[in-house]
């Protein structure tokens, strides 16, 4: 009996530091709605509120005056939504091809993929600005999204799994049904690779969602910037003066990928510790 | 990584049989060829003439503007003795130890509970995740009115408490901590569940043993869950060494606007200036694209050395 109530003690342990943890997770974003719901003064004041005020629509009509909100999450949406297409297209077409087929060169290419892997970003940052310059790109949304149109972490997840989802079986068969590339791309290899697909999916829209360096670099007017950038303008420029503002900013920010992480998390966790013990 | 190694067979050869290969050669696999060029082209195209570039940039004066001036290897020399970037290389790996460590042992701490716990499990890991998942500019907003000098949670708390209020962006160390809380914060839960997943993948007879033994917790800890966490602890530290030595956006947002002369600056006294930031400040606000490019080319050493180091002290810690 006593190891019993031993180990519910244990138990119950175990659980309060788990909460604790959790709490310390969620905490910032309680303090992010606390903050959107006050006016400055109250914000300013001591000692602190910790309970939601009722000057959330004024900070929200602040927020619309001080920056086109909309006009910015619309581009957000724009860039993560095309480059989320092109990259499950051109990633699993490649992967497809790596995964399931014998050609000249096959090895090599596929090492050289892995290799852009290390190279660091600020390499390419200042040719890819002078690049995109002379291309008549720099402050558009295409410098956003031509280079990230595909990459190697994509084309190498989407491999893994298609080695082992697609049977050969299945290829061999829809080729004697006179099926050619592209068919047994379509109609055979992406029906099965469905799940892998919607990590990667999620996974690129949210990378590009939050991207935050090369936007501030490649958007040069003020005017058309993605959503990150304009609540970084947004702190410039009011974050000393505006808190509740700037915050409230911060958290719509935050509406559309805290959406897309409960359709996806799930599926994001589970495969997230599957790739890291590969 | 390789706990469970992938075993790499050849794949199945379903374009054609080896007989008409030969015949057709390569000119047969156009289909294959077209199919992978997408991420070849754009990889020429935005990934190895820039690398290339920004080698050749790094021998030239170059203003973006006006014509290039062949410098030989001065720009590289004046790095070594450029007094701020060596303060950005110390500022960078001092955050990035103040966040890993604390990062690692929590992450192992959180992942080791969740295996054990076995009602809410998914409620925990959704929470713990969350962090991850949200943008670092909103996040590094949010922190900064937590770190705030004059309103800030943080100053309020220690008030309560009697103890004297700190100005952590004011300050050498409390940018710093504030810098490193931030990336504490958004890793721990997304590493707890890359070492859960090692964790699960240890048998439980392992722990059944260790329990006839007459092992205690701790012992079994330090004696089995550790040193067969080893290869996820690996790849979790080379993971936080790339990304945490090229840290951009956290001091970025956070110290914005503590200095006007440049949002690159890293706050008072260049204290939280990391490398990545003296980059940017260098060639965007400077102009200064080729002295720009030999600090790229600095980053990646450092990035490299302190990469093979983390590595080596792992794997010989692994052979005692």
């Amino acid at each position: 009996m006593a190891s019993i109530k031993g180990s519910r003690q244990r138990g119950i342990a175990l659980h309060l530091v788990l909460i604790v943890g959790l709490l310390l997770s969620v905490f910032p974003f309680y303090w992010a709605v606390i903050m959107s719901t006050h006016s400055s003064t109250e914000i300013f004041s001591y000692p602190p509120k910790l309970l939601p005020g009722s000057h959330f629509l004024e900070n929200l009509r602040h927020l619309f005056d001080s920056v086109d909100f909309f006009g910015s999450m619309f581009n957000s949406l724009l860039v993560a939504g095309s480059v989320t297409v092109l990259v499950l297209f051109f990633d699993s077409l490649a992967a497809f091809v790596f995964a399931k087929f014998q050609f000249p060169g096959r090895r090599v290419l596929f090492a050289l993929m892995m290799a852009i892997f290390m190279v660091p970003a600020q390499l390419q940052a200042i040719p890819q600005f002078v690049i995109m310059a002379k291309l008549g790109w720099i402050g558009s949304m295409t410098a956003l999204i031509v280079p990230a149109a595909a990459n190697a972490f994509g084309i190498f997840w989407m491999r893994q799994y298609m080695k082992s989802a697609i049977h050969d079986e299945l290829l061999d068969a829809s080729k004697l049904d006179g099926a050619g590339f592209l068919r047994q791309y379509w109609h055979v290899a992406l029906p099965v690779v469905r799940p892998g697909l919607a990590f990667l999916g999620i996974f690129t829209f949210m990378g590009q969602w939050n991207d935050y360096a090369w936007p501030l670099i490649a958007l040069t007017n003020p005017d058309n910037v993605t959503l990150q950038v304009a609540l970084s303008q947004l702190n410039g420029v009011h974050g000393t003066t505006d808190y509740g503002m700037v915050m409230t900013g911060a958290l719509l920010a935050l509406v559309p990928l805290l959406i897309v992480f409960a359709i996806g998390a799930k599926q994001i966790i589970g495969d997230l510790g599957k790739g890291a013990i590969r | 990584m390789a706990t469970a190694p992938v075993v790499e067979t050849p794949p199945a050869v379903v374009a054609t049989s080896p007989v008409v290969h030969r015949k057709k050669g390569i000119l047969s696999h156009w289909r294959l060829y077209a199919a992978i060029s997408p991420f070849y082209l754009l990889f020429l195209a935005f990934g190895l003439i820039p690398v290339g570039f920004s080698l050749y940039l790094s021998f030239h004066r170059w203003d973006g503007l006006g014509s290039m001036e062949f410098a030989g290897l001065s720009q590289y020399r004046y790095l070594l003795g450029d007094s701020q970037f060596w303060t950005a290389i110390g500022n960078t790996i001092i955050i990035w130890a103040l966040a890993t460590f604390p990062m690692i042992f929590l992450a192992i701490i959180t992942a080791v509970l969740l295996n054990s716990a076995v009602r809410f499990k998914n409620v925990y890991r959704f929470a713990f995740f969350l962090p991850n998942v949200t943008s670092i500019v909103a996040v590094a907003i949010i922190f900064g009115s937590v770190f705030s000098t004059n309103f800030g949670l943080m100053n309020a708390v220690l008030q309560a408490l009697g103890l004297d209020q700190v100005a952590w962006l004011n300050s050498p160390w409390g940018i710093k901590v504030a810098i490193a809380t931030l990336m504490t914060w958004q890793w721990t839960g997304y590493n707890a569940i890359i070492f859960l997943a090692g964790l699960q993948t240890i048998p439980s007879e392992l722990y059944e043993a260790a329990r006839m033994d007459g092992a205690g917790p701790v012992q079994t800890f330090f004696r089995i869950t550790l040193p067969l966490l080893r290869p996820v602890l690996l790849f979790v530290l080379v993971i936080s060494t790339v990304t945490g030595l090229q840290s951009f956006s956290e001091p970025q947002v956070l110290l914005q606007t503590t200095d006007n002369n440049s949002s690159f600056a890293g706050g008072p006294g260049h204290a939280g200036q990391t490398m990545v930031l003296y980059f940017f400040q260098q060639t965007f606000d400077n102009n200064d694209f080729g002295y720009g490019a030999a600090v790229a080319w600095g980053i990646f050493l450092v990035v490299i050395l302190f990469s093979i180091i983390n590595w080596r002290l792992v794997q010989r810690r692994g052979e005692d």
